[in-house]
C-alpha cells in the first residue's frame, strides 16, 4: 500500500517536473483515506469523487492518495508527506483526522485543507459533511415498517456526534411508525474491520434482530445478513447493490464528486476560502439508493414521499416534539433542531436503551 | 446486570469461529519462530491467502480447493521471504515488514474482480445426532472442518515438537544454529521448511476469514489479525497449548463484548477490547528482562541470520 503510494509519488514528481518545464503546473490534490479504496463503502465513494475530479479537469490536476491511514499520529505523518510532495489541496476524509489536519495545516499555511465530518476550521482548513441523518430517517421508516421481531440492530463505529445523530434519526422514524420497536446498538470502535463487523451482525441476529443498520464501512454485515436469510440491511455510504434486492433493500450513497470538483475549481482560480459545508438530499450530497421490491409498495411510496419532502426542504428529520433519553424536553412541538446542536449531539433521544460510551 | 439474554452455547460456538483464523496463523508462526526465524509478514501472508483462497473457491466452486489454493498462495509469498532471509541473508524484521506491505498491495490487485461476490459455502461437518445434544452439541459438533483442523494442528505441532526427532532438530536449529550446523543438520533447509509451514497456516487462516467468517472478499479484510497472531505467539510463550489459549481468549473477548452489547448489558466495551493487547505488552515487558526471556522459552537464536561460514 505504502509502496504503491511511493510509486505514485515518484510518478507524480516526474510529471510535475515535466509540466513545470512547459509552464503549467497542474494543481496537485491529495486524499487521505481511512480504509482501502476497495472497501465498497465510505472510502470507495471518496475515491469515486477523486476519480471524478481527474475526469473533470484532465491534465490540469493531478491527484494522489494514501489509503488505510490510521486516525492519530500516523495521519499527521501522511498529511505532512503529502504537503511536502507539493499537494496544493488535501482532503482528509475521516472524523479522526480532525486534530491532525489542524496541526499540519498550521505548518503549511499555503496548502489548503478540507476535513470531512469535523467541526474545527482555520484559515486554510474547511470542513464539509453530508446530512446522512436524512438518509437514516428513510431507513428508520422502512425498518420500523418491515421488522417483525420489533428489534432493530445498529452497528455503530465510534461515539461521535455524526454516528449518534444517525442512531437518533433512525430510531425516531422507526418509532413513529412502530411504537413497539426496540434498538440494540453495538459499538465496534472501528470504521473498517470486516471480521468484527460480521461478528457484530451475527451477535445482533442471534439476539433476535431482523433489521441490521450499520455505520461502518465494509459490506461484511450485508454478507452476514444474507447468510441468516431473513434479515434486511441498508447499503452504507455506497450503494452496495451487489447485496440487493435482498437483504439490502435500500442505501445511503455519499456523492462527494460535485463538492470535490467545486473545491478543486476554487483552489485553481484562487477563490478558495475556508468554509463549512453541510449538504443533504436537497443538494445531492446524500442520495438514497434504489428501494427494492422486497419493500412493500405502500412503504416504498411513503419513503419516497419523505425523500421528496426533504429534497424540497419541507421536512426536517429532527422536528419536535422530541425528548432526550432522560425525559427532558429537547424540542417542543413543531420546533426544528438547529445545526449547532446537531453537530455536537452527544445524547440519545427518549426511548433508546443503553448508554453512549465515552 | 442482566445476562439472561445471552446464550452461552451460541457464544462459545461463535468464539471458536472468531478465534480460528488467528489460531491457525499463530500456530504456524510459532513453528517458524521455534526454528529461530522471526517472520513479521504474517499479516501479508494471511491476506494473500484470503484472496487466493477466495479466488480459487469462486472459480472452481469448491471451498476445499479454495483452502488448498490459499495455502499454496501464502506459501509462495513465504518462499520470497525464505529466499531473501535464508539465502541472501537480509534482515528478518525489515523483510517481514516489507512482506506485509507487499502482501496487502498484491492482494488488493489480485482481488480487483472479486469484490461483492459470494463464495461457495463451507459445509459443517455432519455429526448426525451428536449435534443435537444440548449444550455441547453446537459447541463441539456444530463446526466446519477447518475448526477441527486447527485443533488438530495444535495437537500435531505439540506432538511434533515434543516427541519427534525432526521436532528436536527444529528446536535445536532455533536455539543454536551454530551447534546444530556443527552436528551436521541442514540449518537453512530446516528453516525454509518451517517458513513454508508458517506460510501455509497463515494462508489457511486468511482463507477462513474470506470463506467462512466474513464471508466475502474486501480489500484489507484481515485488519490486523496477522499482528494479533504474532502477539499471541509471544503471549503463549512458544507453547502450542498456550498459543491456543491465547487465540481463544482473544477471539472470546472480541465476541463476548459484542454479544454483551447486543444483549443490552452495560459493560465498558473499550476496556474489554484492550485487554488482550495489554496482557501481550505485559508479557513482552517481563520477557525483555534477561532471566524472563529464558523463563518464557523464547528460542535463543530467534531473528538471527545464519551462514555456514560465520
Amino acid at each position: 500500500m505504502k509502496r504503491r503510494t511511493l510509486l505514485l509519488a515518484a510518478a507524480a514528481t516526474g510529471l510535475a517536473g515535466a509540466a513545470f518545464a512547459d509552464g503549467h503546473e497542474p494543481l496537485k490534490v491529495g486524499f487521505v483515506y481511512v480504509g482501502p479504496v476497495g472497501d465498497g463503502g465510505w472510502t470507495y465513494e471518496h475515491d469515486q469523487g477523486r476519480l471524478a475530479v481527474e475526469e473533470h479537469f484532465g491534465d490540469k490536476v493531478e491527484t494522489i492518495f494514501q489509503e488505510n491511514v490510521p486516525e492519530g499520529a500516523d495521519a499527521e505523518r501522511a498529511m505532512t508527506q503529502m504537503a511536502l510532495q507539493g499537494a496544493n489541496l488535501i482532503f482528509t476524509t475521516s472524523f479522526g483526522y480532525m486534530d491532525p489536519t489542524i496541526n499540519v495545516a498550521a505548518q503549511f499555511p499555503d496548502v489548503k485543507f478540507e476535513h470531512a465530518t469535523g467541526y474545527k476550521r482555520s484559515d486554510n482548513v474547511s470542513t464539509y459533511s453530508a446530512r446522512f441523518y436524512e438518509g437514516r430517517a428513510v431507513q428508520g421508516h422502512i425498518a420500523g415498517k418491515m421488522t417483525e421481531t420489533n428489534k432493530i440492530g445498529y452497528i455503530a463505529s465510534f461515539p461521535i456526534p455524526e454516528v449518534i445523530r444517525g442512531i437518533n434519526s433512525a430510531y425516531l422514524h422507526a418509532k413513529a411508525v412502530n411504537p413497539d420497536v426496540e434498538f440494540s446498538v453495538v459499538w465496534v470502535f472501528t470504521w473498517f474491520d470486516p471480521a468484527k463487523e460480521a461478528d457484530a451482525a451475527r451477535a445482533l441476529i442471534a439476539n433476535g434482530v431482523d433489521v441490521v443498520l450499520q455505520h461502518t464501512d465494509s459490506t461484511a454485515p450485508q454478507a452476514a445478513a444474507q447468510e441468516a436469510g431473513n434479515v434486511i440491511t441498508f447499503g452504507q455510504a455506497s450503494d452496495m447493490a451487489a447485496f440487493g434486492p435482498f437483504p439490502r433493500v435500500s442505501s445511503i450513497i455519499d456523492n462527494w464528486a460535485p463538492y470535490y470538483i467545486a473545491r478543486t475549481q476554487a483552489a485553481m482560480d484562487g477563490s478558495w476560502e475556508s468554509v463549512d459545508t453541510w449538504d443533504g438530499i436537497a443538494e445531492g450530497m446524500v442520495e438514497i439508493g434504489e428501494i427494492t421490491d422486497a419493500v412493500p409498495a405502500d412503504v416504498k411510496a411513503e419513503a419516497e414521499a419523505m425523500i421528496a419532502a426533504m429534497a424540497a426542504k419541507e421536512y426536517h428529520p429532527f422536528t419536535g416534539p422530541i425528548n432526550k433519553q432522560d425525559g427532558s424536553v429537547w424540542l417542543a412541538e413543531g420546533d426544528v433542531a438547529d445545526d449547532g446542536t446537531l453537530l455536537g449531539m452527544d445524547f440519545y433521544v427518549e426511548g433508546i436503551e443503553g448508554e453512549i460510551p465515552n | 446486570m442482566d445476562f439472561s439474554s445471552i446464550n452461552p452455547v451460541l457464544l462459545a460456538a461463535s468464539l471458536m469461529v472468531a478465534a480460528t483464523p488467528i489460531l491457525l496463523a499463530a500456530i504456524g508462526e510459532m513453528v517458524v519462530e521455534k526454528a529461530g526465524v522471526l517472520n513479521l509478514g504474517v499479516e501479508g501472508m494471511m491476506i494473500v491467502g484470503a484472496i487466493s483462497g477466495f479466488a480459487v473457491a469462486v472459480e472452481t466452486g469448491s471451498p476445499w480447493l479454495g483452502f488448498l489454493g490459499a495455502m499454496v498462495g501464502a506459501t509462495a509469498l513465504a518462499m520470497v521471504f525464505a529466499v531473501l532471509t535464508q539465502f541472501l541473508l537480509s534482515n528478518q524484521v525489515a523483510t517481514g515488514l516489507a512482506l506485509t506491505l507487499f502482501g496487502l498491495g498484491l492482494s488488493a490487485l489480485m482481488g480487483q474482480g472479486y469484490v461483492g461476490i459470494k463464495p461457495p459455502s463451507v459445509p459443517k461437518v455432519p455429526a448426525g445426532p451428536l449435534a443435537d445434544i444440548p449444550t455441547i452439541g453446537p459447541v463441539i459438533f456444530g463446526h466446519d472442518a477447518i475448526v477441527y483442523l486447527s485443533l488438530l494442528a495444535v495437537l500435531g505441532v505439540w506432538a511434533f515438537l515434543k516427541y519427534t526427532r525432526a521436532g528436536l532438530i527444529l528446536r535445536a536449529v532455533g536455539e543454536s544454529h551454530d551447534a546444530a550446523h556443527g552436528l551436521g543438520y541442514k540449518v537453512v533447509a530446516v528453516r525454509v521448511a518451517a517458513i513454508a509451514f508458517g506460510g501455509a497456516m497463515a494462508g489457511l487462516g486468511g482463507a477462513y476469514l474470506s470463506l467462512v467468517r466474513v464471508p466475502q472478499w474486501t480489500e484489507g479484510m484481515t485488519a490486523g489479525a496477522g499482528w494479533i497472531a504474532l502477539a499471541i505467539v509471544v503471549f503463549g510463550a512458544w507453547r502450542p497449548g498456550r498459543v491456543m489459549l491465547g487465540a481463544y481468549l482473544f477471539g472470546g473477548v472480541t465476541v463476548l463484548q459484542l454479544t454483551l452489547q447486543a444483549g443490552g448489558v452495560a459493560i465498558p466495551a473499550e476496556a474489554l477490547s484492550m485487554s488482550p493487547y495489554l496482557v501481550t505488552i505485559l508479557v513482552l515487558v517481563i520477557m525483555s528482562a534477561d532471566r524472563g526471556r529464558a523463563a518464557f522459552g523464547a528460542p535463543a537464536a530467534l531473528g538471527r541470520a545464519f551462514h555456514a561460514s560465520a
